[in-house]
């Protein structure tokens, strides 16, 4: 088979393009997202910074129960981004945040998980964690608030580990990203609290 | 940026006035333990800990500090008071290995049977713990743990800096060989 070219199959069509419903516009669509996933470039890549007005979302954060950003104005809020609820270890990222909710409410400030897991999913993780505050469904449309923030991960349908803090004017004032398999503690999001408060008592003077 | 090299750092050095510490204050080598008595993982890492212990001697310095996670570990708190109160009667390491050898039942009746058995003056015990003598240092330990970065129980440090790699004996034992 040596010297076959088998990298290059002669005469290769590709199969979407058989599909008389999809015109050109859409397949080089399809082409470019297929690479973007396969090479890992995601949508994160456009992370929303900070300066940037936080978009306003309205998610379940029950079965029966609504919740929209904009409920929140007036105090900072924390938007912790989430890959999925039941990670396997003791204190991960919500359960820690949890522990240290007291810190958070020194500032003022609301703290607010998202995941795409559904209402009943969040409901379950919630009681076996003992969670005080709100865990929301970014669930139908899969990802659509994670997308807005530019922290959807479509290549695995979850989102990233990421964090957003906003201002009591609903401007985003910090944001990061962690490596998804990192825990990134509370250390920068208490900074970012720190600096707000700061920031707004200069302001305010 | 590689977010993954980020260097986290212990925000509260370690104080031999304060920490809770095993080996001599001129080793080459500090490690640092935020441990919570109830959490499994700190329970699989405390026969690991003996053991870089036992290998390393006197090259190594170990600290432990609290970090209770009390919304899922209901004895935690309690546990961590009845170290601390054991600490004030000299006793905080019996305490310490005695929790995590017996971290399947840490309810009130058997922490009060464990300062029993490790010859505590119970009155002494049972005062500290209704007053809640010692609350005030573990949520400074805890406090001290989410400022420098701790991200679950147990995290390690290791000279100061948040060490994030596997906690196996092999692995940790090479890493703190290699500071020395």
């Amino acid at each position: 088979m040596q010297g076959d070219g088998q990298n290059t199959p002669i005469g290769f069509k590709d199969p979407l393009m058989q599909l008389s419903w999809i015109n050109e516009n859409d397949h080089a669509y399809i082409l470019q997202s297929r690479y973007m996933i396969m090479s890992g470039i995601t949508s994160s890549t456009s992370v929303l910074k900070p300066g940037t007005p936080a978009p306003n979302f309205t998610l379940h954060s029950a079965p029966d129960q609504s919740m929209a950003l904009s409920q929140f104005r007036g105090h900072p809020t924390i938007l912790a981004f989430y890959p999925a609820d039941f990670s396997p270890v003791c204190g991960d990222q919500m359960t820690l945040y949890n522990e240290i909710l007291p810190e958070f409410q020194r500032f003022n400030a609301d703290l607010i998980g998202i995941s795409v897991d559904g209402v009943w999913s969040h409901l379950a993780f919630s009681k076996d964690r003992n969670l005080h505050f709100p865990l929301l469904s970014d669930f139908e449309p899969k990802g659509e608030v994670a997308k807005k923030y530019g922290v959807y991960r479509s290549q695995d349908g979850i989102t990233e580990r990421a964090l957003f803090v906003i201002d009591s004017d609903g401007i985003i004032r910090w944001s990061y990203v962690s490596p998804i398999g990192i825990n990134p503690g509370a250390e920068g999001i208490l900074k970012a609290l720190e600096s707000n408060q700061l920031q707004s008592r200069n302001q305010k003077m | 940026m590689s977010r993954e090299e980020e260097i986290i750092k212990l925000t509260l050095p370690v104080n031999s006035n304060r920490d809770h510490i095993q080996g001599p204050s001129a080793a080459p080598v500090t490690l640092l333990e935020y441990g919570d008595y109830q959490c499994p993982y700190c329970g699989q890492a405390y026969p690991i800990i003996k053991q870089v212990q036992k290998h390393l001697t006197n090259k190594l310095r170990f600290v432990f500090r609290n970090f209770p996670i009390t919304q899922i570990h209901p004895h935690a708190q309690h546990a961590a008071e009845s170290a601390e109160s054991a600490a004030a009667q000299n006793k905080f390491w019996e305490m310490h290995d005695h929790l995590y050898e017996h971290q399947q039942a840490l309810d009130d009746n058997h922490l009060e049977k464990y300062a029993g058995e490790l010859g505590l003056d119970l009155t002494r015990f049972n005062h500290d713990r209704s007053s809640h003598a010692h609350t005030q240092r573990i949520r400074e330990d805890f406090l001290s743990g989410v400022r420098s970065g701790v991200n679950g129980t147990p995290t390690f440090y290791i000279n100061g800096m948040r060490y994030n790699d596997s906690w196996d004996l092999e692995t940790l034992l090479k890493t703190l060989r290699s500071k020395f």
